[in-house]
């Protein structure tokens, strides 16, 4: 029964070879609800499957189950396996993967609707959902990676799915090699624990490490920082975030899938999965809540500013993914998967809401440009209601819950410092641009001269009505992992009762800072269109727009020097010594070549004047 | 009764061989006819053969006549199979011109 669970990662597979290589079984096209049903019923068995194995695993009160595949290869003392290891994470990390990839999936078959590359579409997303559940089942840290990997680069296929314009293909390839800088400090790292811990499976080598590095060695750190570097890349964190903007090139349901729900969140999944390590370093936990809780502030403040509904959206990805980091920091691991799970959740609300309204308004993005649409799109006003309350920790949504949660275990942590006030001061800001995307687009009178009309399709708006239930209710549904995290030294210097006055006192102190932004917001754009911004506030709005400048950072320090060495070296000049040696060569050839003319007189002179030379030099000498 | 050996001075017939062997010398490189050629070649190797009977008489040395025997015999076999080369050439040719057989230029 519980062996199963193999199939969940085949069967999209499966599937997403059938979809890719079908123009080989048959000559027809096939319709589109044959592909998308396709895609859909993978995901959904799948996620039956994992709710009875999930069932069966708490019935037998099993905390893990691990199954061998095959032997991967093996060479020398190194070996690996192909199997799985299924724990309470890895059953969270699948539930979202089916559960949220099944409604995004039956979303999509409705967006995606008359596209040319409909059955593309669907192979490369089931090719994900594969590569994604490999990830998080896999059971040695080289399988990891090889689902690591395969998720980058089904996020670059579909990035640029649309690759008809040029710049989609340059976001794709931008958050290609952005992601690659951290895959190979990743790398390295994994090789490094295998040259000291003598293997690659995980628990094994958690094992080996608490055995064989006292806490803070220096081996330990340099690992865990190379991990990290894996996991900052992926997640889009400081200071390789700059992709996950341009990676919203992409269709909206693929931003909610991959660039909001799960692969951005596998850096989070890494970190969990290898705490053990990570904790062996304090320096490196302090790293990790630094970069979380900086990218959450600095995030939070370019979605303030964003006028791209999807931009908006990925930059508060960045930032809640931020919060995540945050967590995994001060060691606050089940709860830092709580907020993946929320985020999860309510994130997808968010997108797949963006990507109905964008459908409906013929892809305009510019919240500006939409306006008054509260009549004409009750659905996605709804929805973005659920969702934006959810991001902005409104009490009784799902982010409430896991945010304060964050907040409160940071608190017992590291007490009031610089980094949770930066955390604090993001919610702050979070609420606020939450609130400025419902008070622009969909307050105040409709403005805009053609009729819109929203879409009313069944697969278009039920799984918004799922994920709204979920993104309300979530909060209930905190996952159970102290079995994977184990009681850690928590610092229980408060007493009980002090603990819950505590929780009771942030719980008031979170909504008094939301409700503060909401009023804020509303405030500001409450009318229905924004106040003129005064002229100090320009230059700081533009910077923030920007990125923070990342980007052209970047560009001067990278980017054009690359470019400028790559002109100066276009005619390759290690390589000109080589040429050298064949023209050289080639020249001596064509010289002595003249000499064998064919004329016998010719040589006979030659002759002639070599003997008389060799007659002369015996003479002289 | 001995006739007064007639001696004639080495330098004489070393001059002698030394003009004949440049004449060939010139021929081989000057000409383009092939007969003349292998005329002018066999002018060279007489040539040689008279600065061995040359030596051989100066020295009172049978060697230079066995040398010269054995550069008649050379000069024979070389005409012989030389000779056959140029009708050949010719058959298919059509010429005896030298400059005409340069299909083996580099």
């Amino acid at each position: 029964m519980t062996n199963w669970i193999v199939w969940v990662p085949f069967l999209p597979l499966i599937s997403a070879a059938i979809l890719l290589l079908h123009p080989l079984l048959s000559s027809k096209v096939w319709p589109e609800r044959v592909a998308s049903t396709l895609a859909c019923m993978v995901l959904v068995v799948g996620f039956l499957i994992t709710v009875l194995v999930a069932v069966q695993l708490s019935a037998e009160g099993m905390n893990h189950y691990s199954v061998e595949l095959a032997q991967w290869f093996s060479t020398g003392r190194f070996s690996v396996t192909f199997g799985f290891y299924i724990d309470a994470l890895t059953l969270v990390m699948m539930f979202i993967i089916t559960g949220v990839g099944a409604l995004i999936h039956w979303f999509s078959s409705a967006y995606m609707t008359n596209d040319d590359g409909y059955t593309r579409y669907f192979a490369y997303l089931n090719l994900f959902v594969s590569a994604m559940l490999i990830l998080v089942m896999a059971d040695s840290l080289l399988l990891l990676y090889l689902g690591w990997e395969g998720v980058g680069l089904c996020s670059c296929l579909l990035i640029g799915f649309w690759y008809q314009d040029s710049r989609n293909g340059y976001a794709a390839r931008k958050a290609f090699v952005v992601t690659r800088i951290g895959d190979t400090a990743m790398a390295i790292g994994l090789l490094l624990l295998f040259v000291h811990l003598g293997s690659l499976d995980i628990q094994l080598t958690m094992k080996n490490a608490v055995a064989l590095w006292q806490q803070n060695d220096g081996w330990a750190t340099l690992c865990a920082l190379l991990l990290l570097g894996g996991a900052v890349g992926k997640s889009a964190q400081l200071p390789l975030q700059t992709w996950l903007p341009d990676a919203m090139a992409g269709p909206t349901p693929v931003s909610a899938l991959i660039h909001a729900a799960t692969m951005v969140t596998a850096g989070v999944y890494l970190i969990a999965r290898t705490h053990v390590l990570f904790e062996l370093s304090t320096i490196v936990m302090a790293t990790v809540a630094a970069i979380g809780a900086m990218t959450a502030l600095i995030a939070a403040c370019s979605a303030l500013v964003q006028t791209d509904i999807k931009r908006i959206l990925a930059y508060s990805t960045m930032s809640q993914i931020g919060y995540m980091f945050y967590a995994l920091g001060v060691g606050a691991w089940s709860v830092g998967i709580f907020h993946l799970m929320t985020h999860a959740f309510f994130k997808a609300l968010l997108f797949l809401t963006a990507g109905l309204l964008i459908t409906s308004l013929h892809h305009q993005q510019n919240i500006f440009h939409m306006g008054g649409l509260r009549q004409r799109m009750p659905v996605a006003f709804w929805s973005f209601i659920v969702g934006c309350s959810a991001l902005a920790a409104v009490p009784m949504t799902s982010g409430f819950f896991s945010k304060e949660a964050i907040l409160l275990k940071a608190y017992e942590a590291g007490g009031v410092d610089i980094l949770w006030l930066m955390a604090v001061t993001a919610a702050f800001i979070t609420s606020v641009y939450s609130f400025r995307i419902i008070f622009v687009v969909f307050a105040g009178d409709y403005t805009q001269s053609d009729e819109v009309q929203e879409k009313k399709a069944v697969a278009l708006q039920w799984p918004l009505f799922i994920l709204c239930a979920l993104a309300l209710m979530g909060g209930w549904l905190e996952p159970q992992l102290s079995t994977v995290f184990e009681p850690q030294p928590s610092v229980t210097l408060p007493g009980a009762d002090t603990a819950e006055a505590e929780h009771l006192l942030l719980g008031i102190v979170l909504t008094a800072i939301t409700l503060l932004g909401i009023l804020i917001a509303y405030r500001i754009w409450g009318k229905g269109r924004a106040r003129q911004m005064s002229q100090t506030l320009r230059p700081l709005q533009r910077w923030w727009f920007d990125g923070w400048g990342f980007d052209k950072l970047y560009d001067l320090l990278l980017v054009r020097p690359l470019l400028r060495l790559c002109y100066w070296n276009r005619f390759d000049i290690i390589d000109t010594v080589f040429t050298l040696l064949a023209e050289v060569s080639h020249f001596l050839h064509r010289q002595f070549s003249l000499t064998q003319n064919g004329s016998l007189r010719w040589y006979a002179v030659a002759t002639a004047a070599g003997a008389a030379l060799i007659l002369l030099i015996m003479v002289l000498l | 009764m001995q006739a007064a050996a007639v001696s004639v001075p080495i330098e004489h017939s070393l001059l002698l061989a030394s003009l004949l062997f440049a004449i060939g010398l010139f021929g081989v490189m000057a000409r383009r006819n092939t007969v003349f050629i292998l005329m002018s070649l066999e002018l060279m190797l007489n040539a040689v053969a008279l600065a061995f009977i040359a030596a051989g008489a100066h020295w009172q040395q049978t060697d230079g006549q066995i040398m010269f025997l054995l550069i008649l015999t050379l000069a024979g076999a070389e005409v012989a199979v030389a000779l056959a080369l140029v009708l050949h050439s010719y058959r298919q040719h059509h010429s005896v011109d030298i400059d005409h057989l340069s299909d083996m230029r580099g």
